[in-house]
């Protein structure tokens, strides 16, 4: 939108200086995770940066569905899943590069997450969200007893040789960190263009308050499936990116049940429906929980576990806006 | 298929039936109360059933004589869980439907590592009891002993449940339901009623553990996969429904039982889930909900 076309009302402006400075810290903090990994030379804190953004990506595209339209799902491991099995399969049975295969992953994930919203968005509020977990359960049932699929044992992933075209590299790590880089800037781009579009406003508002968006002529049901849509392909993609990098699948490392609550997690204790709080959040319960299993994991003692889950206690009832309400960031008004 | 072979997966199905009910009364009394899904109600099934491990280990009390030992037990960690994180969790004012979800989720990974903590990964069980390794046979279908004492005590709480209804504090109960902010001015402490409230659906679900333990193995995990199948139960059966969670539970239970039977074993929890959808897609509020 151009200012100098429209007549600006001063809160127009201030809008469209808030977004500016949003893309511009956006930019910084992208050449600031960029230049990260080149002086770290310890492979473990590489693997963790990689993942930690992985799961900011992936809770951001959570957090089109969940934080910005409102519709808490508990089964988003079903989309990561079926990204990383049909970029795998397509790999491995018919040879189709992972580069393309990801993107078929990501429009086959869509379309389940249209499947499941077709049924489950008539539902609301904890019906919606039991139902969504059931329907990740049944996915991982049916995978976990699915010949095909490789059922319960996975399927390896042959390694061709280094290629940016198969996305393999043994040899560093760093092509993976861009790679993970590139795909959250991707859905935090998406995330930013929504809160500034007439979409985003309208999932908003579905959020908010559905009577009172329904009287506005907002259409209820295509907001929601739009929402799913977009947040299930970005979910598939991320899931064809973990495969690729985890070099093996089965249904218990991508598909199972508890892997939905760490997708949504950063975003719900970041700040839900905000441009930040999947990237705040992601940094915060990544690398406590994987810092806290590497040191106190060890032997099946369950510390990690307790201090994972009082974290989680704490933050959710001592911040319920998030973390980035200590950065004194607002949530968009919608 | 021999119709011996179906009457006994019916009559299992039944059985298994009555204690997912009875899992899914204590969630579905506390969400009626006050809207809340207790996602760590599975971590308060474990815990029960790890409480009668440790009671019968140390004293040697049979699994049924422990029933109110457990029964008091699990109410005082209900009423501390809303104390300490539930009432907190009704009290903010923003993004309220999610803190709560995601409190008593943090809440379920703090008591598997506890009892990781505790326990360690082992699976464990109570064997020689009274009860076990007895079977009754009834024509033709052999009940294993500890099983029908568990449905015959599932009974027992859900009949009790039911008179609940009917005392002073089940009007209240009612009441509260009904319009949490009406009571306030009629001169009822909301604030108890839901302690307390979380203090029955916590005795409830500990009844379920402690009848269990006679024959299922407990272990830091076990929690997740009767949770799903209570929320199924629950969703089945309407939200804040008694009666719901019985009947939904008795249809789950068998469900479970013939999938087993004409399918694979595997897959029987597919069978369950399929079942409850389709309930969705004609009947969104359960069976027995209330809108």
């Amino acid at each position: 939108m151009d200012a100098t076309v429209m007549p600006a009302r001063p809160a127009d402006n201030a809008i469209l200086r808030r977004r500016r400075q949003e893309l511009w810290v956006g930019g910084m903090i992208l050449l600031g995770l960029a230049v990260l990994p080149l002086p770290i030379g310890d492979v473990y804190t590489k693997n963790l940066i990689i993942i930690t953004i992985l799961f900011a990506g992936l809770s951001q595209a959570w957090n089109v569905l969940g934080g910005y339209c409102g519709q808490i799902s508990l089964g988003h491991a079903l989309y990561m899943g079926i990204g990383g099995y049909v970029s795998t399969l397509l790999f491995v049975n018919a040879g189709v590069p992972p580069t393309i295969g990801m993107f078929a992953g990501g429009a086959v994930a869509a379309v389940v997450a249209l499947l499941v919203g077709w049924p489950c968005f008539r539902l609301s509020g904890h019906y919606y969200a039991i139902a969504t977990v059931v329907v990740g359960e049944i996915g991982y049932l049916l995978f976990l007893n699915w010949d095909f699929v490789g059922a319960a044992t996975g399927v390896y992933i042959p390694f061709k040789g280094e290629s940016w075209i198969d996305l393999q590299f043994r040899t560093s790590k760093l092509p993976f960190h861009y790679l993970v880089l590139a795909f959250a800037a991707a859905t935090w781009i998406v995330a930013w263009l929504i809160e500034g579009s007439r979409w985003g406003f309208s999932w908003r508002a579905v959020r908010d308050d559905v009577v009172a968006a329904r009287s506005l002529a907002v259409r209820v049901f295509p907001s929601k499936m739009a929402a799913a849509g977009i947040s299930g392909f970005f979910t598939g993609v991320g899931g064809a990116i973990y495969a690729q990098y985890v070099g093996y699948i089965d249904p218990d490392s991508i598909l199972a049940g508890h892997l939905s609550i760490l997708i949504a997690l950063p975003a719900v204790l970041g700040g839900v429906g905000t441009l930040w709080g999947p990237l705040l959040g992601a940094a915060v319960l990544i690398p406590v929980s994987e810092l806290s299993r590497s040191y106190l994991g060890g032997g099946g003692q369950g510390v990690d576990l307790m201090i994972y889950g009082g974290l989680i206690i704490a933050v959710s009832l001592a911040r319920p806006a998030g973390l980035v309400s200590l950065l004194g960031v607002r949530r968009p008004a919608g | 298929m021999t119709m011996d072979l179906l009457a006994q997966s019916l009559v299992s199905g039944l059985l298994m039936g009555l204690i997912y009910a009875l899992v899914a009364a204590g969630l579905s009394l506390i969400f009626g109360l006050m809207d809340v899904v207790n996602f760590a109600h599975g971590e308060l099934l474990m815990l029960a059933m790890y409480a009668a491990v440790v009671i019968f280990a140390v004293i040697g009390l049979d699994p049924i004589v422990q029933l109110p030992l457990v029964c008091i037990l699990m109410f005082g960690g209900g009423w501390a869980i809303y104390r300490g994180i539930i009432a907190r969790a009704l009290s903010v004012r923003f993004n309220r439907g999610m803190v709560q979800i995601f409190a008593t989720f943090g809440l379920a990974i703090f008591i598997r590592g506890a009892a990781q903590f505790a326990f360690g990964g082992d699976f464990r069980s109570v064997s020689g009891t009274w009860l076990s390794n007895k079977t009754v046979s009834f024509l033709g279908v052999f009940v294993p002993l500890p099983q029908l004492a568990a449905s015959a005590v599932c009974l027992l709480a859900f009949a009790l449940l039911l008179l609940v209804n009917r005392t002073e504090f089940g009007r209240a109960l009612e009441a509260t339901r009904e319009d949490r902010d009406a009571v306030a001015l009629i001169g009822i402490d909301r604030d108890r009623i839901f302690a307390i409230g979380w203090g029955l659906g916590a005795a409830t679900v500990g009844v379920a553990g402690c009848m269990l333990i006679s024959f299922y193995y407990v272990s830091p995990t076990v929690g997740a996969n009767f949770a799903v199948i209570a929320y199924v139960t629950v969703a089945l059966g309407g939200f804040g429904s008694i009666l719901g969670a019985l009947v939904a539970g008795i249809i789950i239970g068998e469900v479970e039982a013939l999938t087993a039977l004409l399918l694979e074993p595997s897959l029987k929890q597919v069978g369950m889930f399929a079942v409850y959808l389709l309930v969705l897609m004609v009947r969104p509020r359960g069976l027995f909900g209330r809108l």
